[in-house]
């Protein structure tokens, strides 16, 4: 019962249409903030539901009661006004909103609290055994459109993809390094905002695997809506030998076997390391590349296929209007070199499956 | 006061600048408008204590600012309220004669106050290369005290016109409320630069 | 009419330069709908790009122009005119004066709208129109390429200079020109929102000056305020936008307000429930409206104890206008209720400003904020509140006293179409857009992904804006119709205030003989009490008035001329257009004007063309 009157206010879009997308809809939850958030947004809504209700009758009872009905033409009685009656709306709504603005202030230090070691610890770390429970720190660096994620504890940088372990505090430090942009993942957490010179933080978890979404939400230039990002969450496991193989990656990836993935590699080193790094090795101008054939999309959005690599990487542009990757004709890539690279593309993965 | 004929003293009312109604719109709306510089200046300085420190290594305010020079800047802006106070306590008396003087007096002051100005922006920029493109620090700083030095030029223009205009016309329910608003506008640019002097150069020399 | 003016002058030459205030309110008014007509174009094409997913109907550039364009067209230049076109209009008259305080300042204050406005959309034939979204933020539009974002800051710079210009105006001719007995307690309600309005103008405008000013330098003169290479601060812009930016709203909401107050009173046949409350409640929406800017900031990282205090303090809010809503209900209950098609838009206004009023509370809950924030939700809440609230004012207001402004009637049944249509195409448009925020989709997007479960509520949100397009043309249609209504024009609606005591059209001198004025609702007291007629507060003389002036148009086509000066960044045209101003300025304080005298005679004589 608990349970349908909680979706009660919802029914109408389920309607419609569901809760929208899975792991993209902040009305369906994925972690404890994301559903903290959503309770918050259910007691406003609950409160403001019974403001409209009680408006709604009071409307529709004038409207029909005092309508004025053919032949009648008597003046009403001038009222001036009446003191209870003023009171009385003055104080029911200064305590409705009070109802809702004592959990309001509560939640919002506890959201700003990310219990960063250094700045004491947090109670809410500690578990059953008041051990210091994980966490991980991740800088998400947003950049005109792409997400760069810097894992300093671990030595790790990885582009668009953020790996997560489940069941794990993660931090969010956000930085900007061109204009404003906003960090968002509605399955998980609310937002917060990258901005340049400045250091936002945040902090999520995500119990249970999956891939969830992630936006850009402050408009940053003609592709906007194109910033889009995914947040893996992996058990712990996985993680740790993810990160250990993004910081330091294997050997095939340098020295690749294969006739063509060996001519591709060339073909990376000559044109794309400077902005794409594998491991440490490269620039940071673009996303790192070292797990690339593990994305699920090209570019943020294209569906990860290699018809889309290619048309990519000849003319980005088109594609992502305003970001900052040169096109690749084919003076600069023939067709056959094109092949070669994209197979070596294929190939850099640090994840065993 | 042989040469006082234009308008009897005793024919105009104890307070000339409001007593028709385009007088009273006049006096209110200026009121008014100040209140607006207000919140404009307000900006102004808020922005200018959120980049005050950020001087990315060029020329900060403890180098820059000689409290000696900008003393007598405060100095000579007081004084000019003052004459300008004495100039309407004698539009009131239907002086019209000393009335001009002590605006003039009031000018020029402001004119004194500008050249001291100038050349401190000129030190700051030759002799110390405080561009205004330099720093953040350097943007705020010109921009504030800048336009505070706007307000002032304008007011030296304002009164100028007024004092040439109305040179022969004696005192009149149509001119006094121009005096009035006008000397309303110079206390308060001189307001301003006190809060200018407090904030920018004390908490600027005091580190 | 007779022409009381010393010359005959052509029609052209006598709207150019008038300096009568029923004049400058129909223009306001007509170029306020101008752009409001635009802006609803663009709208309508960013929808049309948004009806189905990864549309290819316009460009991420053109639609991010489009976004930036309609936004501040519909705000700075269509919203806020056509409420100083009803406050030009309405103030004096409500208030039994001949005219406002400054009718020369009051003319150049429209002159510098219109040429502000017009140098916004000048950017469209000049390689492209800002694109940084209505809020500018820094240092996407300081960086943003091109001079767009350039023609933004002077449009608006120029036309803020007008608006600072009128709220003065107003304030003054509201304190010192109400007629006798017209106490500030007896002042329509509508008089009353006119006042706070531009008290929030006043004091909330110079904020943007600054910014404006800040952003300006940045662009072309090399500043750093907003570089952080430079040790600039991004965040400056955002608290010197807001402190503007949230005044602003309620600068958009009150005169609605107060337009509803009128009309709903009227209709009803009640005295308006609570008045003193109504106007107490105005005057703290006002105050608290300072407070609580920072709540569009919630995630910009302010921390904890900022984002409370600011949560708490925009609910509070809710408070007076609550109040209001009350006091409309109960002028309601016992009334006699008529439903013309302003009271139509009046009522319509309760429901839809409701819910828009409680998606606002939602919005204030800090934490919860940072899921809605910057989302579709945000955009269905400000349209609820700005269509509910402030254009459905507007439509009311247009019905009700085009009667007055323009000497006949508009079709009831036209009108009432019209209404429908319009009614449920904003429900159909932005309810669904809540949903699209909370189910992931953020604001400000050129388009959206396939896939993602959005595609159902885009296609019905753009068919609610073709049935608003639909609406706004039968609208059009109904002000060319309807020009032979002309009977009973002066008080069709049985008014109570005191804009129904004058002729339609008004006489250029509004009143004969200043109005005494014995209660609140002045007409109407003397409808019960008296002969249904204003009791003369002086005798019958000659009156006075201000000479038309060419000058305000010189002022502002120099300051325009300076702007463009600035945008190009050449300094012979900067100076150039300074010069024109200032020389202008500078006639118009050597000049004497006298005005001039319409002796008793001709008063007389139009006063026995009256009923
Ligand atoms: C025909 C009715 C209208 C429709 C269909 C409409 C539609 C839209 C659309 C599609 C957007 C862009 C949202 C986005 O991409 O994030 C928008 C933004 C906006 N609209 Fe409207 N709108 C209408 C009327 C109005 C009115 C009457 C006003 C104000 C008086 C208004 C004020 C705004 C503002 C301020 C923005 C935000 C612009 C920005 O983000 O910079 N709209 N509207
Ligand atoms: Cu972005
Ligand atoms: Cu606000």
């Amino acid at each position: 019962m608990k349970h349908m009157l909680k979706l009660l206010p919802f029914s109408l879009i389920l309607l419609l249409a569901g809760c929208g997308m899975e792991n993209l809809s902040a009305l369906d939850p994925r972690g404890p903030v994301a559903e903290m958030q959503l309770s918050l947004i259910q007691l406003s809504l609950y409160i403001m539901i019974f403001v409209i209700v009680i408006v709604f009758s009071i409307y529709a009872f004038v409207l029909i009661r005092f309508r004025e009905r053919p032949g009648d033409t008597h003046i009403p009685k001038q009222v001036h006004g009446n003191r209870t009656l003023e009171f009385i709306w003055t104080t029911i709504p200064i305590l409705l909103l009070l109802l809702l603005a004592i959990p309001n202030v509560m939640d919002t230090f506890t959201l700003a609290d990310t219990g960063i070691p250094d700045e004491g610890v947090d109670e809410e770390l500690l578990d059953e055994d008041d051990e210091v429970q994980d966490y991980v720190v991740i800088e998400a660096h947003a950049h005109q459109f792409w997400w760069e994620f810097v894992y300093p504890d671990l030595g790790v940088n990885a582009g668009q993809d953020m790996y997560i372990p489940t069941d794990t505090r993660v931090i969010v430090e956000l930085e900007a390094s061109d204009v404003i942009h906003s960090f968002w993942v509605p399955a998980l957490a609310g937002k917060q905002d990258n901005v340049p010179g400045i250091t936002n933080d945040l902090w999520f978890e995500a119990p249970e695997e999956g891939i969830y979404m992630g936006k850009c939400t402050e408009i940053c230039g003609p592709s906007h809506w194109l910033m889009d990002f995914k947040v893996v969450a992996v058990d712990p496991d996985t993680f740790d030998s993810w990160a250990e193989t993004m910081a330091e990656p294997p050997e095939d990836q340098l020295e690749p076997e294969g006739e063509v993935a060996v001519e591709g590699r060339d073909i990376f080193v000559e044109n794309c390391i400077a902005c794409h790094a594998i491991g440490d090795e490269g620039g940071n101008t673009g996303p790192n590349f070292t797990n690339y054939s593990e994305r699920t999309v090209v570019a943020g959005f294209l569906e990860y296929s290699d018809d889309n690599l290619h048309d990519w990487i000849r003319d980005p542009d088109s594609l992502k209007p305003g970001n900052e990757m040169p096109g690749f004709g084919e003076e600069a890539i023939s067709d056959d070199e094109m092949d070669a690279l994209i197979e070596y593309i294929n190939t850099l993965s640090v994840l065993d499956e | 006061m042989a040469d006082n004929q234009v308008v009897e003293p005793q024919v105009l009312p104890p307070n000339p600048e409001k007593a028709t109604l385009e007088g009273r719109n006049k006096f209110l709306g200026f009121w008014f408008f100040l209140g607006g510089e207000t919140v404009l200046f307000g900006s102004l300085f808020g922005t200018y204590l959120g980049l005050r420190t950020s001087t990315e290594g060029g020329p900060g305010p403890s180098e820059l600012f000689h409290l000696d020079l900008v003393f007598i800047m405060t100095m000579i802006l007081l004084t000019s309220s003052l004459t300008s106070v004495f100039a309407i306590i004698n539009m009131k008396r239907g002086n019209f004669n000393k009335l001009l003087i002590w605006m003039w007096a009031t000018v020029a002051l402001g004119v004194a106050f500008l050249s001291f100005e100038i050349y401190e922006f000129y030190d700051y920029y030759f002799n110390y290369g405080l561009g205004f493109t330099v720093s953040a620090f350097a943007s705020s700083f010109y921009t504030l005290v800048g336009t505070h030095g706007a307000h002032v030029a304008f007011g030296v223009g304002w009164i100028t016109t007024l004092l040439i205009r109305y040179r022969k016309a004696g005192i009149t329910l149509a001119n006094a409320p121009k005096f009035y608003t006008a000397v309303l506008y110079w206390h308060f640019i001189d307001v301003v630069w006190v809060f200018i002097f407090t904030v920018v150069y004390l908490l600027g020399a005091g580190g | 009419m007779a022409n009381s003016s010393p010359a005959k002058k052509s029609v052209l030459w006598d709207w150019l330069t008038t300096v009568d205030h029923k004049k400058i309110g129909i223009m306001y008014f007509l170029a306020g709908l101008f752009f409001f007509a635009v802006a609803g174009l663009e709208a309508i094409l960013m929808r049309i790009q948004l009806m189905f997913p990864e549309m290819s109907f316009l460009g991420e550039q053109t639609y991010n122009e489009l976004l930036t364009m309609h936004g501040t067209t519909m705000l700075f230049l269509a919203a806020m005119p056509l409420f100083f076109g009803f406050m030009n209009f309405v103030v004096p008259l409500q208030i039994g004066a001949r005219d406002v305080a400054f009718p020369f300042i009051n003319s150049l204050g429209f002159w510098l709208f219109l040429f502000g406005g017009i140098i916004l959309n000048v950017s469209w034939f000049t390689g492209g129109a800002p694109d940084a979204a209505w809020t500018s933020y820094v240092p996407l539009s300081s960086d943003s390429p091109g001079h767009g974002v350039d023609y933004y800051v002077m449009g608006l710079q120029v036309s803020g200079a007008g608006t600072l210009m009128s709220g003065i105006n107003f304030l003054v001719t509201i304190v010192n020109m109400r007629a006798p007995g017209m106490s500030m307690m007896r002042m329509p309600l509508f008089t009353w929102s006119t006042f706070v309005t531009s008290m929030l103008i006043l004091f909330a405008f110079p904020a943007l000056t600054v910014g404006l000013l800040l952003l300006m330098l940045d662009r072309i003169f090399g500043g750093a305020f907003f570089d952080v290479a430079m040790g600039g601060n991004v965040v400056i812009w955002q608290h010197l936008f807001w402190i503007f930016g949230h005044p602003e709203v309620y600068i958009l909401i009150l005169p609605a307000f107060g337009i509803f107050s009128e009309v709903i009173s009227t209709f009803a046949k009640k005295r308006l429930f609570g008045y003193s409350a109504m106007v107490f409640a105005t005057l703290i929406i006002g105050f608290l409206g300072f407070m609580v800017w920072a709540h569009h900031m919630f995630t910009v990282g302010m921390g904890p104890v900022a984002n409370a205090i600011f949560a708490v303090a925009t609910m509070a809010i809710a408070v007076p206008t609550g109040i209001k809503i009350f006091n409309w209900l109960l002028t309601l209950w016992g009334g006699r209720i008529r439903f013309t098609v302003a009271n139509l838009f009046a009522l319509a206004f309760i429901p839809s400003f409701v819910m828009g009023g409680v998606t606002g509370v939602m919005l204030a809950t800090s934490a919860a904020n940072y899921q809605f924030h910057d989302t579709y939700f945000v955009v269905a809440h400000f349209h609820y509140v700005i269509i509910g609230g402030s254009v459905f004012g507007i439509f009311a207001g247009t019905f009700y006293w085009w009667p007055k402004m323009f000497g006949y009637r508009l079709s009831e049944a036209w009108g009432k179409w019209f209404f429908w249509l319009f009614l449920i195409g904003f429900h159909m448009t932005f309810f669904v857009q809540h949903f699209l925020g909370l189910m992931g989709m953020p604001r400000r997007v050129a388009s959206y992904l396939d896939g993602q479960n959005l595609n159902d509520l885009n296609f019905i949100s753009t068919m609610g804006a073709f049935f608003m397009g639909t609406a706004f043309i039968l609208l059009v249609i109904n002000v060319l119709i309807s020009r032979k209504n002309t009977e009973n024009t002066d008080d069709p609606w049985d008014g109570r205030t005191l804009e129904w005591a004058t002729t339609s059209p008004v006489q250029e001198y509004n009143f004969a003989q200043t109005p005494l004025v014995r209660d609140l609702d002045a007409l109407f007291y003397e409808k019960m009490n008296g002969d249904g007629r204003m009791k003369a507060a002086e005798p019958l003389g000659d009156i006075h008035m201000p000479n038309g002036s060419i000058l305000p148009i010189f002022i502002a086509l120099g300051l325009s001329i300076a702007s463009f000066g600035v945008i190009y960044y050449s300094w012979p045209v900067i100076i150039g257009g300074l010069v024109v101003t200032f020389f202008t300025m500078m006639l118009r304080s050597v000049i004497e004007d006298h005005g001039y005298n319409i002796p008793v005679s001709e008063i007389t004589g139009e006063k026995g063309e009256d009923k």
